[in-house]
């Protein structure tokens, strides 16, 4: 175990938190640890606007705030455009004269339902007007604060209370949405997949999401033990091994070139992976057989796709 | 006194905004508003206009914009009508209870269905009671006058709510007429930059928008009633301030020779010019009615309306717009005004130029003449679509 | 010191229901959630900061001594830190109801 040295990287990362404690996360989130390691990366000069879910609602109890930044919620579905008018009035109040030149970081932050779903126009509009943010996803697979409602982002055969495994239906019966393939369908400078299992990984990605000029688009898996079903202590082995099992592949897409961050010789199986939650728990071999397969087809895609890239 | 000329109301709102010196306009194309934003980015392109413009892809973002810039300090602007002012009204009741100030123009038409690009109140009755400020203009220098107040007003620290100017689509938004336009000086100096009492900014960060609990969400709802209602004496101030500066004095309540009236017409937005040469053709056949144009729609002035109206015995209201299965809302809110008073005049609540069908003079005596037949027969409780086929 | 919600009156509001002091949430004891508390062995720990950085409520922080020692004011008892120490340093532990 101590013969990884990595593990001392952590110590490299600042110490100082924009995220403060007392927020009203459930055990062991790693969306909320997402959003902690998400602050660090980008410091005091930011400005947020948060799409109305889990990480809005625990950290903004009137009158109470977990925000050491400057914090906006307005909506749920409109964070992007939001962050778009955040982002010009920086601009021209610059331009102006009316405030000093700095470099403040607009930042967009929603879940996955805020993001794929009721927020993928506001979201495509801003990409395609070129504003210079960055938008974060943090996809806990589910609408996790409304009570486990299923999203786009839920994938094939989870069981939320919107997509039940039932009788008929056996869990959700659709494929996870490619939101990273969709951002860099529009022809952004950054694209990127994170999770906070690889803490150090995220946080030079949100670093260089915020160095790029123009719109940047982050997906950060965040492991939700209540909708997930698994064990709280697991969200960052789970998150890992979402990694190795290949269904959650950390990779970047710069100006359109792929690159697989971490390739690994041989996937675990995908059986490891979701014996850990609940939500998959009525998943049939010959279904979970189905699924390690499409996963491993999209996993060589992106491979190649990275090929082509180098 | 300023330049006379003759200009489409939208390209002079698009001028008010302009001399305005708005920071952010962010919008969505609709008709009848579309020449306001054509005008605008033609101004923007051209460089003679600068601000952060664009188009973005729907209503509810071009608000959404705007709260976020007004947000971070920007002075905004959008306007929209009909479906798009529908689209966008779940960020309205948002931009007045974080009391963001942003202005919006809106060139009123009727809301679907049936589709219709034409003119009526709809679509303003259906965000009654967002709590912007709300005022209904009559005319092309009413537009571009209200642009300067609307953001003196709502900028100013003892206010901070969103305000909106409704003009009558086509009617008012695609016409001809005659503006005086203010110098660029008196303008600077009647406005000053926006100055935010909160801002988003890293060197003094804070939270908007938190979600509140039900045991804060009352207090926060009576801090906004308050603020609003408390605006009437500001929106008066300011109201004056621009009178001083140009020479127009506009009033929550307007009258036309209702001073001695038995019956008084009520009408809010441009039918008010055309009942006037109403109201003037029947005093010449001796008949005792005058006129009274709502401008203030929100906050609703109460004192004002009451006053106008004390020594009527009957009231013609005239509405634009139907709350479907209940009445016409201006007549509703009338009524609400008089109802505790020991004295009332009677009412009689007609819904006309429904979706952009004419209302002439002659329009406004045939309603009167009904009105008088139907309230002298008793009946008290009048309500009808004027001019309707069957 | 922001008092709670139920006591303010609405003329306290800042307008717009702006909140001013940042991170003003660090006053709440989420550490009444938890059932486990996180115990460390000290001859076991290597100092790696692991538990510090996978803690989703920012409980760890580095004492003068250089050891991460978890706050349990916010600590909610999830287990994540016991459950990434590369040394099993922590263990989670049922912790006593006050007496």
């Amino acid at each position: 175990m101590t013969e990884n040295l990595n593990v001392f990287a952590v110590r490299t990362l600042t110490q100082k938190e924009y995220f403060a404690p007392g927020h009203r996360s459930c055990q062991g989130c790693a969306e909320a640890l997402a959003v902690r390691l998400v602050a660090k990366a980008l410091g005091r000069n930011v400005i947020i606007a948060n799409a109305t879910g889990c990480m809005e609602i625990v950290s903004s109890p009137l009158p109470f705030t977990s925000w050491r930044v400057p914090w906006f919620h307005v909506a749920f579905e409109n964070t992007a455009a939001v962050a778009s008018g955040i982002e010009s009035a920086l601009k021209v109040l610059m331009r102006k004269g009316r405030i000093p030149h700095k470099k403040i970081v607009t930042l967009a932050m929603a879940g996955d339902g805020g993001t794929a779903d009721i927020g993928l126009q506001a979201l495509s509009g801003a990409l395609e007007r070129g504003h210079n943010f960055v938008y974060i996803c943090t996809d806990n697979e589910a609408y996790m604060n409304t009570g486990i409602q299923r999203s786009s982002s839920t994938p094939f055969g989870a069981s939320t209370t919107t997509s039940p495994a039932g009788k008929v239906q056996m869990g959700q019966i659709t494929w996870k949405k490619n939101m990273p393939a969709i951002a860099a369908a529009h022809n952004i400078p950054y694209v990127a997949t994170a999770c906070p299992s690889y803490p150090i990984d995220l946080v030079q990605k949100v670093k260089k999401a915020a160095d790029i000029e123009g719109p940047a688009y982050v997906h950060i898996l965040s492991v939700c033990p209540t909708g997930w079903r698994s064990a709280p202590e697991l969200s960052i082995k789970l998150g890992r091994l979402a990694v190795e099992t290949g269904v959650f592949p950390l990779y970047e897409v710069e100006r359109g070139q792929y690159r697989l961050n971490i390739d690994f010789p041989k996937l675990k199986p995908f059986k490891d992976y979701i014996k850990l939650q609940g939500r998959f728990r009525h998943l049939t071999d010959g279904m979970i057989e189905e699924i390690e397969k499409r996963v491993h087809q999209e996993y060589e895609q992106l491979k190649e796709k990275a090929k082509k890239g180098v | 006194m300023g330049k006379r000329v003759g200009m489409e109301v939208s390209i002079a709102a698009a001028e008010a905004v302009k001399q305005a010196n708005v920071d952010v306009i962010s919008a969505y194309p609709i008709t009848p508003q579309t020449h306001i934003v054509e005008h605008l980015s033609e101004l923007v392109a051209n460089g003679e206009f600068d601000a952060e413009f664009f188009c973005v892809e729907s209503e509810h973002s071009a608000l959404s914009v705007c709260v976020g810039a007004a947000a971070t300090g920007a002075r905004t602007f959008t306007c929209t009508s009909s479906q798009g002012l529908a689209l966008m009204s779940e960020i309205t009741y948002i931009a007045s209870g974080l009391r963001l100030p942003i202005l919006m123009i809106i060139s009123n038409r009727t809301l679907s269905a049936p589709l219709s690009i034409w003119n009526d109140h709809s679509d303003a009755m259906s965000i009654r009671d967002c709590g912007w400020i709300q005022f209904f203009v009559e005319n092309g220098q009413e537009v571009y006058d209200h642009v300067f107040v609307g953001y003196r007003l709502g900028e100013d620290r003892n206010v901070l709510i969103p305000v909106i100017i409704n003009m009558d689509g086509f009617i008012l938004s695609h016409v001809i007429e005659p503006f005086e336009l203010i110098e660029q000086e008196k303008i600077d100096q009647f406005l000053p930059p926006y100055q935010p009492l909160h801002q988003l900014h890293p060197d003094h960060p804070v939270t908007m928008g938190a979600f509140a609990l039900p045991s804060i969400f009352a207090e926060t709802k009576k801090a906004q009633e308050e603020a609003i209602r408390s605006s009437i004496p500001k929106i008066l101030e300011t109201w004056k301030a621009f009178g001083d500066m140009t020479g127009r004095y506009y009033h929550p309540i307007e009258t036309y020779k209702a001073e001695d009236a038995d019956t008084l017409l009520v009408t809010m937005g441009c039918f008010g010019e055309t009942a006037s040469v109403a109201v003037d053709k029947m005093r010449e056949g001796g008949k005792s009615v005058g006129l009274v144009k709502i401008r203030l729609w929100r906050p609703f002035p109460f004192d004002a309306f009451k006053q106008a109206v004390v020594k009527a015995k009957q009231l013609v209201v005239i509405d634009r717009a139907i709350s479907v299965g209940a009445c016409g809302p201006v007549a509703a809110e009338v009524k609400a005004a008089l109802y505790g008073k020991d004295q009332r005049p009677l009412i009689y609540n007609f819904v006309a130029g429904i979706s952009g069908r004419d209302v002439t003079p002659s329009d406004f005596i045939k309603m009167v003449d009904k009105a008088e037949i139907e309230i002298e027969e008793g009946n008290k409780e009048g309500y009808e679509i004027y001019g309707v086929r069957g | 010191m922001t008092k709670p919600e139920s006591e303010w009156t609405w003329k306290e509001l800042p307008v717009g229901n702006v909140i001013l002091e940042p991170g003003n949430a660090s006053q709440y004891r989420t550490g009444d959630w938890k059932t486990l508390k996180p115990v460390l062995n000290k001859e076991l720990c290597i100092h790696c900061g692991l538990c510090y950085i996978f803690c989703p409520d920012m409980a760890y922080s580095l004492s003068a001594e250089g050891y991460f020692i978890a706050d349990l004011y916010y600590c909610k008892g999830c287990g994540i830190c016991a459950k990434e120490c590369p040394t099993g340093a922590i263990s989670m532990v049922l912790e006593e109801e006050e007496k």
